[in-house]
């Protein structure tokens, strides 16, 4: 089975998300859970950190693609950070970088954030 | 080298998504595919199987996904083999990115992530079995006869 978890973290009002193991259309549910849940504690400015996450499927992208509007809606943003190469590729291939502010570091992010261009 | 062939079987459940990515793997690893090649396998199959798990058996986890991996001289081929419903290619259309994204949509995306990613991609019927072959070329060995690698 596949291992998958998300780690929650805070910095400021951005909320950190860390994502570690592989992301998969078996755990794109936890992480669909873990932005939910920041909907439901009114956390809109999101910073996803890919450090640890080891792979990717569309089932994984897709998450980002059900709720981004939704959070933009409320006057936040999901930024996504220090991804591995082999990971940012599958963002890439879909054209994620056009529609996300995809950072080499979560300090990036965070000053993306800070600086008000959420 | 003459053809070599390793099947592999799971249940139509995506808790078996990462037994799948290991058997891939482990086979494209012992064929001497260079590692994004590797990376590459492992993501095509995984959506061939996702799509066979949640559209062609619709979330029946009764039902079996046949995998075989295909070894050949000249190419490396994964196929996935179901008795579900049939892939209708006549209504696939491209995804959208800008506009799944206005409409909060979530799937769609892996047809074109296989055809992005191989070098074909085909889909056959033949009796109640699907099977969609997934395949990339090796590039032709030089004079020296080391390979360089896939195309």
């Amino acid at each position: 089975m596949s291992s998958f978890s998300v780690g929650f973290r805070s910095s400021g009002v951005v909320q950190i998300l860390e994502l570690n193991g592989e992301l998969d259309a078996h755990t794109a549910s936890e992480l669909e859970a873990a932005i939910q849940k920041c909907q439901s504690d009114k956390q809109y400015h999101i910073i996803v950190n890919g450090e640890n996450l080891q792979y990717i499927s569309s089932a994984g992208l897709g998450v980002f693609m059900a709720y981004i509007e939704e959070v933009r809606d409320e006057g936040g943003d999901i930024k996504i950070a220090a991804l591995r190469p082999k990971v940012y590729n599958v963002f890439d291939l879909l054209g994620f970088p056009m529609l996300f502010d995809i950072m080499e570091t979560e300090a990036e992010a965070l000053q993306k954030f800070t600086d008000g261009a959420s | 080298m003459a053809r070599s062939i390793h099947t592999f079987s799971i249940p139509s459940s995506t808790r078996f998504l990462e037994d799948v990515r290991r058997f891939v793997e482990m086979h494209a690893v012992e064929a001497d595919l260079p590692e994004a090649i590797v990376e590459q396998f492992k993501l095509a199959v995984d959506e061939a199987c996702t799509n066979v798990i949640e559209h062609a058996y619709g979330g029946d986890e009764t039902k079996k996904v046949d995998l075989a991996v295909i070894i050949d001289n000249d190419r490396f081929t994964v196929r996935i083999r179901d008795k579900g419903t049939p892939f209708n290619r006549t209504t696939y259309t491209e995804p959208n990115l800008l506009e799944f994204a206005k409409r909060g949509k979530s799937g769609g995306f892996g047809v074109h992530i296989m055809r992005r990613l191989m070098d074909r991609v085909e889909y056959r019927t033949r009796g109640q079995t699907n099977e969609v072959l997934l395949t990339k070329y090796r590039i032709v060995s030089n004079a020296n006869g080391d390979d360089t690698g896939m195309a």
